[in-house]
């Protein structure tokens, strides 16, 4: 069924198209819209974490020069619905309604409670000034195990408990395996909330236009919000058209029905004139949804040869003040992964969504997967540790042998294809690896007070969400199928639809490839159309590292389709059978006669006139199609990363970092490797840089890129990236899916570093992100009760 | 309120302004020059880099009013008569952006960095451009690309950069 041999476009590193108009400046962010009459809204949010309002006056802002209109949530309860959550995890969730703008109640510092809509946004600021706001303060939310703790404050008053859900799957005599096990790990680890932070803040603008609206919004779902801003705002789907134009990176964050997007449509509607909203940066580290945020308890139970008997994982994982699109989900994205690429015998897994007067928590890039490969990779650095093996080899001794897959693992899933055994050995060849330990046992020597440590993260994740009766067994909202199609114009030039909606990823270029390769056109000739649900009306969008694993796969699908009329069509002129008929380099030609052939694109011109076709064909090439994957796929990978602690300041540099990642059949490395780049840069912020932090009144402290650190280019190593090749079995291109993969493998692996330099000392954690004061602490707490 | 008489992308503009006008929405609301975009509201990202009077500023951080007699270049006003800038090149060859949104800020800093060093290291360029974020590409590919257009450049020294 796979086909691995490229073609000549694809697993060519083209230079993008996209950058034509990115590297001009001719890019179109919603934010650069100026449409006429349009006004500007600015939000007025929450200063308290928790409280009651009491009162709002909005009568002397109304009066300020260039104000339009003012609206309070109360203005507006009884038409702006409740924001959706599409992943009900439990028939016994608990689903507190989220109006756009507080009512009555606000939960977390940024809720928004009134707008101002002015002639510019200078003037809708400044009569925020003058909105008045009476607030009865409640007590915060704000710790997970307090919030689940008996007699504890609520959230949601009305629901009784802070608890949303717990949801739990078993395979296997866990009892049995913890029982007497010889060798049993127990550790609790946090992953901190994190902010995803894409470099465009969010933007909507939204237009009445004829009998409907228009709506261009920084998303990454352009599908799923219109049909959630019908089913919110009861505005029917058809009246709605959603744009997703040039958006600048979205990382999950943009995999969202904000209720700033609902509220544009509404007062869109309110004053019959287009509105526009921008977030500034302070107001989006505050109100966009947040990512991570577990606390997870974790057993691992193993034999003395360091066979792992069995897992059992315990979440408490942090919703926020609401559930949101996929927010009781992405955790559970986890539960299929805390088994890593390793063989068990049984595993439990719980999680309780919890809710805090914090941000809604929601996708962030990986979503669920880091959280898990994390626990999972530092558990096996611990195991190692704890039975004085090289972390390669007990990770050797419990991992799937290439010749096993297809495997069944002890979570459910069958891993289809992987050879984890030739990327680790590719990747200890580039990291020079017994050279680097060799350095290391010096430096242990010598007291070095800069010591060496090496972390290992031999990771795998399923993507290319996803199979669609696989999402509705998990009671997802949809499905998880993409649509393509094919245009082939009666000049022979080649317009592509793909529901995907790229924002960053370089789907123009690499669609452009793959249709170029499968009807033998240039790769000029292919143009790639996506974002607008008047241009592309079905698609699932894009998130999950799903784009070239589903969507690639549905656009092959609808170019296979193109070939198969076309060659009804060839046939007929050439007054052949098809049978007869060769297809390649964009040619038709009869079999042993190479002067008898018809290129596509003059078959394209007869399907067009349609002066002689054959009975029962219709005009015209054109095709679509849509894929439905049976599987998730598995990238895989051995990432290694060396780093220099230094003892006596805790200040971490990586000194080297090797990932050789399997995504299978590559279209275009060049975009594969920079996916690399960029997801390695996310997860390496997580363990050294990031963290979301709330002060004891629920006021997030690191609302500016002064306080939540995204790393600058000083603060990254080189890394050095290579590949190994497995293709997929679960689709015709072989082809797996990368976003997400580097931000999974690397978070571990830099911890495992860090941990191992300092292991001597007696350090067997440091919490994230490893900042150089957590780092000395852990050094120091160590060395003072020792 | 003030006048102001600004010479943008080689085009003189001369308007009224608040006087606390950012220089980034003068340019993108007043102006149209929509392609330099705004990240953040603290100075640290970058992306609204520009050329004023051919030293890189972040015009976020940049009253229109202090611009007055002055000359701006955008990212826009590089390439006049559709010809590429050498740094403009090089980010589309090294594959130096993903999302695009830092690039127009990024590629004004790297300009500006190799007026000040035509011949930097990576450790050089990786420090010099720490005043500008960026969330996709890990920076390697940009590292390469500021090298790749340093070494066209100091073969082809004579080109102005500003227009």
């Amino acid at each position: 069924m796979t086909e691995t041999v490229a073609g000549r476009e694809i697993g060519s590193a083209r230079r993008r198209s996209e950058d034509a108009r990115l590297i001009t400046g001719r890019t179109q962010w919603t934010d650069n819209l100026q449409l006429p009459g349009m006004c500007h809204v600015a939000f007025l949010r929450s200063p308290y974490a928790h409280a009651r309002i009491t009162g709002v006056d909005a009568a002397e802002a109304r009066q300020r020069p260039g104000v339009v209109a003012v609206f309070t949530g109360a203005d507006l309860a009884d038409e702006q619905g409740s924001l959706p959550c599409a992943w009900p995890v439990t028939e016994d969730m608990r689903h507190p309604d989220h109006p756009p703008m507080a009512v009555d109640h606000v939960r977390y510092v940024g809720e928004p409670v009134a707008c101002v809509v002015a002639r510019d946004r200078y003037a809708a600021a400044d009569a925020l000034e003058a909105i008045d706001v009476d607030y009865e303060p409640l007590t915060p939310v704000l710790d997970m195990e307090q919030a689940v703790a008996d007699g504890a404050d609520l959230v949601h008053a009305d629901l009784g408990t802070n608890s949303s859900y717990t949801w739990v799957f078993e395979n296997g005599d866990l009892d049995a395996a913890l029982r007497d096990a010889p060798v049993l790990i127990e550790r609790r680890y946090v992953q901190q909330r994190l902010i995803p932070t894409a470099m465009e803040p969010r933007a909507v603008v939204c237009a009445p236009e004829g009998d409907g609206f228009t709506l261009w919004s920084a998303t990454q779902i352009p599908h799923i919000l219109r049909l959630m801003l019908a089913t919110v705002t009861g505005i029917p789907e058809h009246r709605l058209r959603v744009i997703a134009p040039d958006v600048g990176g979205g990382f999950g964050s943009k995999l969202q029905v904000y209720g700033e997007e609902v509220l544009a449509l509404l007062l869109a509607r309110r004053l019959g004139r287009p509105i526009k909203w921008t977030e500034s940066r302070s107001e989006g580290n505050l109100t966009v949804h947040h990512g991570r945020d577990q606390i997870q308890r974790l057993t691992l139970a193993a034999e003395r040869d360091g066979t792992i008997r069995g897992l059992k994982v315990d979440l408490l994982a942090d919703m926020g003040a609401y559930l949101m699109l996929v927010t009781p989900g992405i955790p559970l994205l986890g539960a299929f992964m805390f088994n890593g690429i390793y063989k068990m015998d049984a595993y439990s897994f719980t999680c309780t969504g919890v809710f805090t007067n914090k941000t809604p928590t929601d996708a962030y890039r990986g979503a669920g997967r880091p959280e898990a490969t994390f626990a999972i990779e530092r558990l096996m650095d611990e195991l190692a540790a704890e039975l004085d093996l090289d972390p390669i080899e007990v990770r050797r001794r419990n991992w799937i042998r290439h010749e096993e897959f297809p495997y069944d693992t002890i979570a459910g899933l069958t891993y289809d294809s992987g050879n984890y055994e030739a990327a680790t050995d590719k990747a200890l060849h580039l990291f020079e690896y017994d050279t680097l330990r060799a350095e290391q046992a010096d430096r242990r020597e010598r007291r070095d007070p800069v010591q060496l440590g090496i972390g290992v993260s031999t990771f795998t994740e399923m993507c290319g969400l996803a199979p669609s009766r696989v999402l509705g067994s998990l009671s997802y909202g949809a499905g998880g199928w993409e649509h393509a199609s094919v245009r082939v114009l009666p000049s022979g030039k080649v317009e592509v639809v793909t529901g995907s909606s790229a924002h960053g990823q370089g789907h123009e270029t690499a669609w452009a490839q793959i249709t170029a390769d499968r009807l033998g056109v240039p790769f000029e000739d292919v143009r790639v159309l996506h974002g607008d649900t008047s241009v592309s009306p079905k698609g699932m969008d894009t998130y999950g590292s799903r784009s070239l694993a589903v969507g690639g796969i549905a656009l092959v699908n609808a170019c296979d389709k193109v070939v198969d009329k076309a060659r009804r069509v060839a046939a007929h002129l050439l007054e052949a059978a098809e049978e007869d008929l060769e297809f390649t380099g964009g040619r038709f030609s009869v079999r042993g006669v190479p002067d008898q052939a018809r290129t596509i694109q003059e078959v394209a011109l007869a399907a067009f006139a349609a002066h002689d076709l054959p009975d029962g064909v219709e005009p015209s090439l054109d095709s679509d199609a849509t894929f439905d994957p049976d599987n998730f796929s598995f990238p895989h990978g051995t990432h290694l990363c060396a780093v220099e602690v230094d003892t006596e300041t805790g200040f971490v540099r990586i000194r080297s970092y090797v990932a050789v990642d399997d995504v299978g059949l590559v279209v275009n490395p060049l975009i594969v490797e920079g996916q690399v780049h960029g997801g390695l840069a996310q997860g390496i912020a997580q363990a050294l840089y990031e963290e979301a932090v709330y002060d004891a009144e629920g006021n997030l402290t690191t609302t500016t890129m002064a306080d939540y650190l995204i790393p600058s280019a000083a603060d990254l190593p080189h890394f050095v990236t290579d590949r190994t090749e497995t293709p997929a079995t679960t689709n015709p291109l072989g082809v797996k899916g990368v976003g997400e993969a580097g931000t999974i493998a690397s978070t571990p692996a830099v911890v495992n570093a860090i941990v191992d330099a300092l292991r001597p000392y007696g350090v067997r954690d440091v919490p994230m992100p490893c900042t150089p004061e957590r780092v000395w602490r852990a050094l120091n707490e160590q060395e003072g009760s020792a | 309120m003030p006048r102001v008489r600004i010479k943008v992308d080689g085009v003189t503009y001369e308007d009224e302004v608040e006087p606390r006008l950012l220089l980034v929405h003068y340019l993108r609301e007043r102006l149209g020059k929509v392609g330099t975009p705004v990240g953040c509201d603290t100075t640290n990202c970058g992306a609204c880099t520009v050329l004023l009077d051919g030293l890189s500023v972040k015009s976020c951080s940049v009253l229109a009013v202090q611009a007055d007699g002055r000359e701006i270049t955008t990212v826009e006003g590089l390439g006049p008569g559709g010809e590429l800038h050498p740094m403009q090149r090089a980010f589309h060859t090294e594959h130096a952006l993903q999302c695009g949104f830092c690039t127009p800020g990024m590629i004004m800093a790297s300009i500006d960095l190799l007026r000040e060093n035509a011949d930097p290291s990576e450790a050089e360029i990786r420090e010099g451009l720490e005043g500008n974020l960026c969330r996709c590409t890990g920076y390697q590919n940009i590292v390469r690309a500021v090298r790749r257009a340093a070494e066209e450049m100091r073969q082809a020294p004579e080109r102005e950069v500003t227009s």
